[in-house]
C-alpha cells in the first residue's frame, strides 16, 4: 500500500466543512440525480403508504390520509454513497414515528424492509427509522417533491447514504432478521453510515 | 424492476493498488487510462472501478469510473476518464497522472446495470455514457455475440466520439446532436425515436448519460415497446 498519491495534495480542505463526512464532497446548488430505472408518474389519487409484517395493526394511509397527519421538518445534510452531500437542506413530511406508533411494532421486530411502487427495497435496522430519524417526506427546499428525487413522497433517512431513502415509498414490511434489498444483494452496505464509511458489504 | 434479478456481484474487495500502464486520448477532454491490478477480478461488463486518491496529511478523494474493457480474464482493464472542469479527481488524472504512477482502487461494483453477454440488449450512450457500453460491445464483439447487440450513441460532433477508431460497425449507430459528419444523409439533432434500431421483442435496455439525456432516451425506448421494467439507467451526476 502506498500511503499517498504522487503528485496528490486535495484542494480547499483547509476550509473543509466538519459535516462533510469521510470521502465526501459538497455537491453545492446542484442536486444529482441517480436512479437506475425510470422515473415513474405516481398519481396522488392512488397512491398509498404502508405500515406491514410484524406489527399489531397493519395499515395504510392514502395521499390525503398521510398528509392530514401531524408532519415535522428535517433541516440538515444528506450523503450519497457515490460522495456528493448536499449541506443544509429542509424536507417536510411525517416522522415515521408517528406511523410505526399507529401500527404498533411487535417485541420481535428488528428490522424494516423498505419497499416502492416501482419495486425497489432497501433494509434497515427498526432503529434506525424510529427516534426520529426517519420521514416520509413530500416536501424539499419548501416545494413539492419533484418526480425525479422521488416524488410524490420518498422515505427519508437523512444520516444513512441515500439509497436508504428510497424514492417513491410505497411502505415498510418490518421483520425478525435483516435481508439485503435491493443495492445491498449487489455489494451495498447493510447498513451504510457514512460517518463509518459503510459503503460495501464488509466496510 | 422487481421481475429482473440483478446478476449476482460480490462485494468488491478491500482497497488494492493498480499500476497505469498506459495513459491515452480519446477526445479533447477525455483519457483513457491502462491499468494493472495488482489484486485482479473478473468483471462484469458495466461495472466500475472506485479510484481514490490520498494526499500526504491523510486527505481523500475518490470518484466511481465505469471500466471500458471487456472482462476478458487480464489482470489489465480500462477507464476512461471525462475531464470536468470542476473535477478534482478528473483533473488530477489528466493533468499528473502518467504510465507508471500507482493508484488505489476498489472494485469491480455494481450488478444492475451490467449485461451478462448472452442476451438480446439495446445500448443508449449520451457522451461520456458510452463508456460502460463500450465493455458491452466488447464483449459481445470478443465473443462472436455482436448480433445481440445494437448501441446508439449520441455525441455532439464528430470530435466528441470515443473510441473513434473502434465503435463504428455494423452493431452501432452514431447520432450528433450539433455538427455531423459532411456525408451524413442524417441532419444533426437530439436523439429522436427514427434513430433507434430496430430490437427483439425480449431486448433489455442499458441507457447511460446525463440525467436529460437519459430521461429523453428512456421514453424513446419506452415508445419502441420495451417495457420500463427492462430499462436500466445509469445517470452521470457530477462525479468530479
Amino acid at each position: 500500500m502506498v500511503g499517498f498519491t504522487r503528485g496528490f495534495s486535495g484542494r480547499g480542505r483547509s476550509g473543509r466543512d466538519p459535516r462533510l463526512p469521510p470521502g465526501q464532497y459538497d455537491a453545492g446548488r446542484s442536486w444529482p440525480v441517480l436512479t437506475a430505472e425510470a422515473t415513474p408518474k405516481l398519481d396522488t389519487a392512488a397512491w398509498t403508504f404502508t405500515v406491514e409484517g410484524l406489527v399489531q395493526t397493519p395499515s395504510t394511509w392514502t395521499w390525503e390520509e398521510i398528509r392530514a397527519l401531524p408532519g415535522s421538518d428535517y433541516e440538515g445534510d444528506i450523503h450519497c454513497v457515490t460522495t456528493w452531500s448536499k449541506l443544509g437542506m429542509t424536507f417536510r413530511g411525517v416522522s415515521l414515528d408517528v406511523l410505526l406508533d399507529a401500527a404498533v411494532p411487535l417485541p420481535a421486530a428488528t428490522h424494516v424492509m423498505a419497499y416502492t411502487h416501482t419495486g425497489y427495497t432497501t433494509n434497515l435496522p427498526l432503529a434506525d427509522v424510529t427516534g426520529g430519524q426517519a420521514w416520509v417526506a413530500w416536501e424539499a427546499e419548501g416545494k413539492s417533491l419533484p418526480r425525479e428525487h422521488g416524488g410524490p413522497a420518498r422515505l427519508l433517512v437523512p444520516h444513512l447514504y441515500f439509497w436508504k431513502s428510497a424514492k417513491w415509498v410505497a411502505g415498510l414490511r418490518l421483520l425478525d432478521h435483516d435481508e439485503p434489498g435491493f443495492w445491498e444483494q449487489n455489494g451495498y452496505h447493510d447498513r451504510g453510515d457514512p460517518w463509518l464509511e459503510q459503503r460495501y458489504q464488509g466496510d | 424492476m422487481t421481475d429482473q434479478t440483478p446478476v449476482k456481484a460480490a462485494a468488491p474487495g478491500p482497497w488494492s493498488q493498480a499500476t497505469v500502464v498506459a495513459v491515452r486520448r480519446e477526445t479533447a477532454t477525455a483519457k483513457t487510462f491502462r491499468l494493472r491490478l495488482s489484486n485482479p477480478s473478473l468483471h462484469l461488463a458495466g461495472q466500475h472501478y472506485v479510484i481514490r486518491l490520498t494526499a500526504p496529511d491523510g486527505y481523500t478523494a475518490s470518484r466511481s469510473y465505469s471500466v471500458a474493457s471487456a472482462p476478458d480474464g487480464s489482470p489489465e482493464i480500462e477507464i476512461t476518464v471525462e475531464r470536468l472542469p470542476d473535477g478534482e479527481v478528473s483533473s488530477f488524472l489528466h493533468d499528473e497522472v502518467v504510465a507508471g504512477d500507482e493508484l488505489e482502487v476498489r472494485g469491480p461494483i455494481g450488478g444492475w446495470f451490467v449485461w451478462s453477454g448472452h442476451s438480446p440488449a439495446l445500448l443508449i450512450g449520451g457522451g461520456s455514457g458510452v463508456v460502460p457500453l463500450m465493455a458491452m460491445l466488447r464483449l459481445a464483439r470478443s465473443t462472436g455475440n455482436s448480433v445481440l447487440v445494437r448501441l446508439v450513441i449520441s455525441v455532439r460532433n464528430p470530435a466528441d466520439l470515443y473510441y473513434a477508431n473502434e465503435l463504428p460497425g455494423p452493431e452501432t449507430t452514431i447520432i450528433y446532436t450539433r455538427q455531423g459528419d459532411p456525408s451524413d444523409v442524417r441532419q444533426p439533432g437530439h436523439l429522436s425515436v427514427n434513430d433507434l434500431p430496430t430490437v427483439p421483442a425480449d431486448a433489455t435496455a442499458y441507457i447511460c448519460g446525463s440525467s436529460p439525456f437519459a430521461d429523453a432516451a428512456t421514453d424513446l425506448t419506452i415508445g419502441i415497446g420495451i417495457p420500463t421494467q427492462r430499462i436500466r439507467i445509469e445517470r452521470f451526476g457530477p462525479t468530479g
